[in-house]
């Protein structure tokens, strides 16, 4: 495959992904560009590539995580970086040491690529105050995750050849959801309308603002839609604090093939994973292939991000 | 001491109703001699030191109803010096000092020493508070009389709220009878738990936790009806909404005797200053929106708000480069307070003299403390200053020993000539 030596056509791009609110459009599209032409070495026999060869990437994860840490993993690697992952949940950090010393240590490594998840919002943006190499934000707090919404946009590019003019719904846990967040930044700049569902209590302030319509109700909010995008919604919230019950979610916001069919009849399922069966989604249409991209997000994930590692990297 | 006139000032004091063209005298002891438009210089003795005002403004000292002083505990963020060093700078020369220190003032001899130590190393008058609760807790109430006694202007538990509702009945109960002021932090934990900033759009595009401005109003709610029942001095350190103030105006027209008091930050912020994690504007209560700032403003043109405080909180770098829900909330001002107050002066979205009340009078009145005035024999307590001077706020040049500025590159109007305490030059630029 012939992957040009430039690294990256845009002038003047970035230093960092910190969030979708960060970049411009041509920035998104120039990310989106690069990952597609990722897709097809890595459904070859041969995936690597040594366009990384001698960078180093160190994962820093501060918060467990399974897809987004092996997918940047891998990533890394088939470009040919050196990448090293660190669990932060049980290191330094509970030893009393601050993420700026964390990374001052690590900066003094020389790595060229630092990709962080973080539990509180806006650890990221700190973080590349303090260091001399590209940040790339795996997740914070609630705040931004956008290389899983950048893979959410080439999933459907890919499917549905374009976003311009698509009706997408985000359902689910929008309070919490950093996904939920980049997606209606990055949908929203690729010319989609976005819909949010959830219940008042999951529903963030002032949402409508950062340009998404909110509804309580599913049959409304899925009113000709085009992708019907889940969330996760997290065990501790549907036990009577946020939520009366999984029951009663279920009843109301769990997707089923009835309620699909409030959306346009060929609507397509996503979800970021990991999935509660049974509680946001019917478990038959999570696997339904017809209708769910699940697999594909995860597939489309590893090229976003090493389109994202080779632009960032220096 | 010398007998002092100061000739061609404009003379602001509230207290009097004063804003005239006139010379002020001070006695040999630091006394306010004579004041006015009639005072002439033959009235004061030959051998007075002139101080010749050149037409700027003349002020009593400022006094501050709310600042943190590091002593004892955290002396690295700052120590009475350094705080007299940035008040007198900022013409305050009043300062009531939180207890939320470490050890907190919650006790007899914990007050002696911070009264002791005080008189020893600041240079500004004190007036320490103590804690409403013991370790300021919320489960036990600390010795109102002894500690009263003892020189304590008043009692707060300082960024915390008594949450017992049957525990603060008897706290407003038993300090009606013996009759001390009870300064309260409105902020209902169940409400406002982990969060750091406004709830609204800025908390959703920034992904922290909101706390809403029900949790401040509930329980400004609660105590003016427990006040009702228990007719106490009570003060509410600091509102951040327009929410609160509907309540309080209904309270205040319906003739309940209270007052209330806001942060300079508050009026000068807002939500969107907070821009992408900036950790200084992490403040307590929270900045909120416009419309709450401007209802605020328009709370102490009628007079639902008594009082201007500079809520001065200084903070190593180290608790504020954290990220933002990890950080210390808070922000220095005590030498910013003036000057950014006179904001609303040149904006002419307040009269000077109501913010001069706000900062003077106004606070000497519900401390019960004989300062804020120069009324004939009050202490010579001045601040002079020349109301339009230009100046950019760098925190490298405040006087505290802590740099935490919520305002770093504002241009201000307003600049501090000279400060004076009982009648002695102790700030001079």
């Amino acid at each position: 495959m012939a992957v040009r030596k430039k690294t990256s056509a845009i002038k003047n791009p970035p230093e960092h992904l910190l969030g979708i609110q960060n970049l411009s459009v041509q920035e998104a599209k120039q990310i989106l560009k690069e990952a597609k032409e990722f897709i097809s070495l890595n459904r070859s026999s041969s995936k690597k590539l040594d366009l990384l060869r001698g960078k180093t990437q160190i994962n820093l994860f501060f918060e467990p995580s399974t897809r987004t840490q092996s997918s940047f993993d891998l990533a890394g690697k088939r470009l040919g970086a050196d990448v090293m992952t660190m669990n932060m949940s049980n290191s330094a950090l509970k030893k009393g040491e601050t993420l700026i010393d964390t990374a001052m240590t690590l900066n003094a490594m020389h790595p060229d690529l630092i990709v962080i998840r973080h539990q509180d919002s806006g650890a990221p943006n700190l973080l590349s105050q303090k260091v001399n190499c590209a940040v790339i934000n795996a997740g914070d707090g609630r705040r931004e995750h956008p290389t899983q919404a950048l893979l959410d946009a080439l999933t459907i590019i890919n499917r549905k050849g374009k976003i311009e003019g698509l009706k997408i719904a985000i359902c689910g846990d929008i309070l919490h959801s950093r996904v939920a967040r980049s997606n209606i930044y990055l949908m929203n700049m690729l010319g989609a309308e976005v819909n949010v569902i959830a219940p008042k209590t999951l529903m963030p302030k002032s949402i409508e603002r950062l340009g998404s319509k909110p509804f309580t109700n599913m049959k409304k909010g899925l009113d000709g839609c085009d992708i019907v995008m889940m969330l996760r919604l997290q065990n501790e919230r549907m036990q009577g604090s946020f939520l009366p019950s999984k029951r009663e979610y279920y009843e109301f916001f769990g997707l089923t093939p009835e309620k699909l069919k409030y959306a346009n009849k060929d609507a397509l399922i996503m979800h970021p994973g990991p999935m509660n069966r049974g509680v946001e989604i019917d478990t038959k249409l999570a696997d339904d292939i017809n209708v769910s991209l699940v697999k594909e997000q995860v597939e489309l994930g590893v090229a976003v991000r090493m389109a994202c590692l080779k632009i960032y990297c220096k | 001491m010398k007998e002092k006139i100061f000739i061609n000032a404009r003379i602001i004091d509230p207290s009097q109703k004063m804003d005239e063209k006139g010379s002020l005298i001070l006695d040999k002891n630091g006394k306010v001699k004579a004041i006015g438009k009639n005072v002439k210089k033959s009235d004061a003795e030959s051998s007075a030191e002139i101080f010749d005002i050149k037409g700027n403004v003349l002020i009593p000292g400022i006094v501050d109803m709310k600042a943190f002083v590091g002593e004892p505990g955290y002396e690295y963020k700052e120590n009475f010096r350094t705080l007299s060093q940035a008040a007198l700078a900022g013409g305050v020369t009043s300062i009531v000092t939180m207890p939320n220190t470490k050890p907190i003032i919650d006790n007899v001899s914990m007050v002696d020493f911070i009264i002791r130590r005080g008189r020893d190393k600041a240079t500004v008058n004190l007036f320490p508070c103590a804690s409403i609760t013991k370790q300021t807790e919320g489960k036990l109430m600390t010795e109102f009389g002894l500690l009263s006694l003892r020189g304590i202007v008043g009692f707060s538990d300082v960024n915390k709220t008594v949450q017992n509702t049957e525990l603060m009945a008897r706290i407003m109960d038993y300090a009606s009878d013996i009759g001390v002021l009870i300064m309260q932090h409105a902020e209902d934990y169940e409400l406002s738990k982990n969060s750091c900033i406004n709830d609204g759009e800025i908390a959703t595009r920034l992904g922290l936790e909101g706390v809403s401005q029900i949790a401040e109003k509930i329980i400004i709610e609660r105590d003016l009806s427990l006040l009702s029942e228990y007719p106490c001095r009570y003060h509410i350190n600091q509102i951040s909404s327009k929410k609160s103030l509907e309540v309080i105006k209904k309270n205040k027209s319906n003739g309940k005797k209270f007052s209330v008091g806001v942060s300079i930050n508050n009026l000068s912020l807002n939500e969107n200053d907070i821009g992408e994690f900036k950790t200084f504007l992490k403040l307590s209560p929270p900045l909120r929106l416009e419309e709450d700032r401007l209802s605020l403003v328009q709370g102490i043109r009628e007079n639902l708000i008594d009082v201007i405080v500079s809520d001065h909180i200084p903070e190593d770098e180290e608790s504020k480069r954290l990220p933002f829900s990890q950080a210390a909330t808070g922000a220095i001002g005590i030498e910013t307070l003036l000057p950014l107050a006179l904001e609303m002066h040149h904006n002419e979205s307040l009269p000077l003299n109501k913010i001069i009340e706000t900062l003077t009078i106004n606070p000497a009145k519900i401390l019960q403390i004989n300062k804020g005035t120069l009324a004939k024999g009050s202490d010579g307590d001045i601040c002079v200053l020349d109301l339009d001077a230009p100046w950019v706020v760098e925190a490298e040049k405040l006087k505290s020993k802590s740099k935490n500025t919520a305002i770093e590159g504002r241009k201000l109007q307003g600049k501090i000539l000279m400060t004076f305490l009982n009648g002695e030059l102790v700030f001079n630029r």
